[in-house]
């Protein structure tokens, strides 16, 4: 029952298609992708101001074409050690809708690799056991060449990640 | 873009139909004579009524059609325009409201219930109108009857070139006047064109009518009515009536009187003419845009600005006469344009205010007190987003002011007051902020039951030691409420911590000022614009912050010796006051060392005084405000982030906010330590 509910959930992603688009990206050596379509725009790095007193997940912001938007960091969710900055490393501007508000979000990545497609046969739902990451923050992972794509569910981590208990915790 | 949606024109307009209509029936109740507003009413009644028909607002049109007939008699004069029917055209008014939101809705019960009062209202003139009527067929023959008095009219009228584009049909005047009694008619064809030259839409002939008859002038002048302000007419009365009726005759007894009339009368068109075409000029210089799209203007003017101070910052590092002469014009320009683009969204209070006579109107009748309102400063303007968010908040404090400070009559009267209870509404400038005035000649607040109440709430200690203004703010903590029952219209303890909620995030403040026995006065003190402040920019660390002008009271510097001083401690003196600080450093964690000549700048919120410890003061800074995020929205220190001449992102300091969550810090180290 269980599974066949996260079954389901896995593959929603796909909204029915065979496959779709994403951007795939680098974060601590693991693979991520995220849809193309929330995809606005890949930045070099720019200066960012920190805000005090906010969540280490969005710790700054910076000026996106002279709007101030966050600059999320989906390591802390993942409990991932904040990489160094290289001549890799990229900002992607994502479109999410928080709360019934579209926001545009920056996120950090180490490297971003290309816009590929996933198929949906290929995927499966995060494993019960054997990762430290909630498996809520997970769409789907998806086999491609040996080795498995993470589909981050965004939605789920921005919504958990404003809530205050977690700021206590961090 | 363009193709508005014509259903949502019609809204627009209608809305703005009711609001006059509104308006009118108001100026009614104070004076029910005036002939003015009762045509004005009547003509914005049958605009919605044909508007609303021919976009499919049936239920709207059918309903709105009894109150014009209600209306078109009391314009005739057949039926006296009375308190009731006023009031039950206002009650009406409301109702078509609700028609107009949603038009299927199932409005049948409240309708009939409506048209009823209205039926009741005009019923016993109604009455006596049809009697008149049925009175008047067999006394036709009396000597005193009314076709004795045929009067002979001469009409020359001109209807404007594009009057048949527009849907007027001239042939349809022309019938209404032959309805009136004997016309000839005469087609002046002076102004007709060559043929080549004749548009077929265009209208090039006037016509004078010879009119016979036994109806007065208005009634004449009424079949232009929709047509009026842009029709050029003539009327002379060149036969008077043999046997006139009493009042004409009275009138004309004197040939004096007679004379000043006839000039009067022929001066008449031509003053209407006047302010009719001062209206359409000024309705052709307006045009209606979307507030949305301001707000895109807005911040691209704020983006130009952000992107011009960025150039005249590079233009002043490089010895190019030529590019620095061209980084100041456009900084000049940019400047014009912020100035031009601030005016745009300002709106004069008028719109905020004209809401409340009805509010008060209704609470009258509600509440059974008497009550007049006096509007002061209509023409004062503010930001439009600051308007839309002012509404609330006036609507509780109105209320709150009738409700618990205004007396009842009786009481008024025993304690030696008039028994018209007075509520102010005034608006007025000063500096960068705009205030908003609520006055009332009532009971006043009752100081101590503000405090039992408070303590009997847990709100503050019993015998805490509070400041006058800190005891009145208490009223609007959430679930304060003094009304010892509640009421329809308040008292239940929500409202006033609305208020207070609203006024901040505005970035304005609430001063209370009240006499027992006297009345009680509450200003909200706002900035002007919610979209570009003056800001001071310092240094905490290695952030750059931006603080509120308004707010700043002075700058000083921090001693090494006070610094050293005030490890225990934290305030400073500053000419024999005691002022406490808070080392931003030390709240925002920055981690980084104090700079050796540390500042501190002194802010004030309303009654209080605080310094702000910061690394550097590096100057006046025009700010672009622009919101953070909702993953900010925790973040209460920050009311806002803009952007910096080099591009980065600097934060707004909400002072306010600021010196709650030092407060709680020095809690927390207080219990930790």
């Amino acid at each position: 029952m269980s599974e066949a509910t996260i079954k389901a959930d896995h593959r929603a992603i796909w909204k029915g298609a065979d496959e779709i688009s994403v951007l795939t990206f680098c974060l601590n050596g693991e693979t991520f992708a995220i849809e193309a379509v929330i995809v606005q725009e890949i930045l070099d790095l720019l200066p960012e101001t920190s805000v005090p007193g906010s969540l280490p997940f969005v710790g700054s912001v910076i000026n996106f074409r002279g709007k101030v938007i966050p600059l999320a960091d989906i390591r802390v969710a993942f409990g991932m050690e904040a990489g160094n900055v290289t001549i890799d490393s990229r900002i992607i501007v994502t479109e999410l809708d928080l709360e019934g508000q579209t926001t545009l979000v920056g996120m950090r990545t180490d490297k971003v690799f290309e816009v590929t497609s996933l198929s949906v046969s290929a995927s499966e739902p995060p494993p019960i056991v054997g990762m430290r990451w909630r498996p809520d923050y997970i769409h789907a992972l998806v086999k491609r060449e040996g080795e498995f794509i993470i589909l981050p569910n965004l939605q789920a981590i921005f919504s958990s990640q404003r809530e205050p208990a977690v700021r206590a915790s961090a | 873009m363009n193709n508005q949606d014509p259903i949502a024109v019609f809204k627009t307009e209608a809305l703005e139909q009711l609001e006059l209509i509104e308006a009118g029936l108001l100026d009614l109740t104070r004076d029910l004579e005036d002939k003015a507003q009762i045509d004005a009413v009547f003509r914005g009644l049958h605009t919605l009524k044909g508007s609303g028909s021919m976009f499919g607002f049936d239920q709207l049109a059918a309903f709105t059609h009894h109150c014009e007939t209600a209306f078109d008699r009391v314009r005739k004069g057949e039926a006296p325009a009375t308190t009731e029917l006023v009031s039950a055209v206002l009650d009406a008014q409301g109702h078509m409201l609700a028609l107009l939101q949603t038009p299927n809705g199932d409005h049948e019960a409240m309708s009939a219930k409506l048209l009823d009062n209205l039926h009741r209202a005009v019923g016993g003139s109604a009455k006596a109108a049809a009697a008149g009527i049925a009175a008047a067929a067999p006394s036709a023959a009396e000597p005193s009857a009314q076709d004795a008095g045929l009067t002979t009219w001469e009409l020359t009228f001109n209807l404007p070139l594009n009057a048949m584009i527009n849907g007027t049909n001239p042939l349809g005047l022309l019938n209404e006047l032959r309805e009136l009694g004997e016309a000839r008619v005469e087609a002046l064809t002076d102004a007709v064109p060559l043929l080549e030259e004749i548009d077929p839409r265009e209208l090039h002939l006037s016509w004078r009518v010879t009119l016979k008859t036994d109806k007065p002038k208005s009634d004449i002048e009424d079949v232009f009515i929709f047509v009026m302000d842009e029709m050029m007419m003539d009327l002379k009365q060149i036969e008077a009536a043999p046997v006139a009726v009493k009042k004409a005759a009275a009138a004309q007894a004197d040939p004096a009187d007679a004379a000043r009339q006839a000039p009067n009368s022929a001066a008449d068109p031509a003053k209407a003419q006047q302010p009719a075409d001062a209206k359409s000029q000024k309705q052709a210089d307006n045009v209606r845009v979307p507030a949305l799209r301001l707000d895109e203007m807005m911040d691209r003017v704020g983006e130009l600005v952000i992107a011009q101070s960025r150039l005249s910052q590079m233009a002043s590092s490089v010895a190019d006469l030529g590019l620095r002469s061209v980084s100041e014009e456009i900084e000049r320009l940019a400047g014009e344009l912020r100035d031009t683009m601030m005016v745009l969204r300002m709106m004069p209070v008028a719109s905020l205010f004209s809401r409340f006579r009805r509010l008060v109107h209704d609470l009258a009748r509600e509440t059974g007190k008497d009550i007049e309102l006096i509007t002061e400063g209509e023409m004062t303007e503010v930001d439009k987003t600051v308007i839309d968010r002012l509404a609330d908040p006036l609507v509780h404090l109105v209320r709150n002011s009738i409700d618990h400070g205004l007396e009842t009559p009786e009481d008024r009267i025993a304690v030696g007051k008039p028994p018209v209870g007075c509520v102010h509404l005034s608006a007025h400038q000063t500096g960068s902020e705009v205030v908003i005035t609520i006055k009332d000649d009532g009971r006043g607040i009752d100081r101590a039951r503000v405090r039992a109440k408070a303590e009997a709430n847990g709100l503050i200690q019993p015998g805490a030691q509070l400041s006058d203004q800190e005891l009145l703010q208490l009223i609007f903590q959430p679930g304060f409420s003094t009304a010892e029952k509640v009421t329809n219209l308040s008292g239940r303890g929500v409202g006033m911590d609305v208020v207070k909620k609203t006024i901040e995030t505005l970035r304005g403040a609430i001063d209370i000022k009240t006499t027992p026995g006297e009345g009680s006065e509450i200003a909200l003190r706002i900035p002007l614009t919610l979209a570009i402040i003056d800001g001071l920019l310092v240094r905490v660390g290695s952030g750059r912050y931006v603080l509120p002008l308004s707010a700043v009271e002075e700058c000083l510097e921090l001693s090494l010796e006070e610094d050293l001083k005030s490890r225990g401690r934290s305030f400073i003196s500053l000419r024999d006051d005691l002022v406490p600080f808070l080392r931003l450093r030390e709240l925002f964690r920055t981690g980084t060392q104090p700079d050796p000549f540390q500042k501190v700048v002194v802010v004030s919120t309303g009654s209080e005084r605080v310094g702000l410890v910061v690394d550097q003061i590096i100057g006046d800074h025009q700010t672009v405000i622009k919101n953070m995020s909702k993953l900010h929205d925790h973040v209460s220190a920050f009311s806002g982030a803009t952007i910096l001449g080099d591009g980065n992102v600097a934060l707004i300091l909400d002072v306010v906010h600021l010196i709650a969550a030092g407060q709680h810090q020095e809690a927390q180290l207080r219990a930790a330590g």
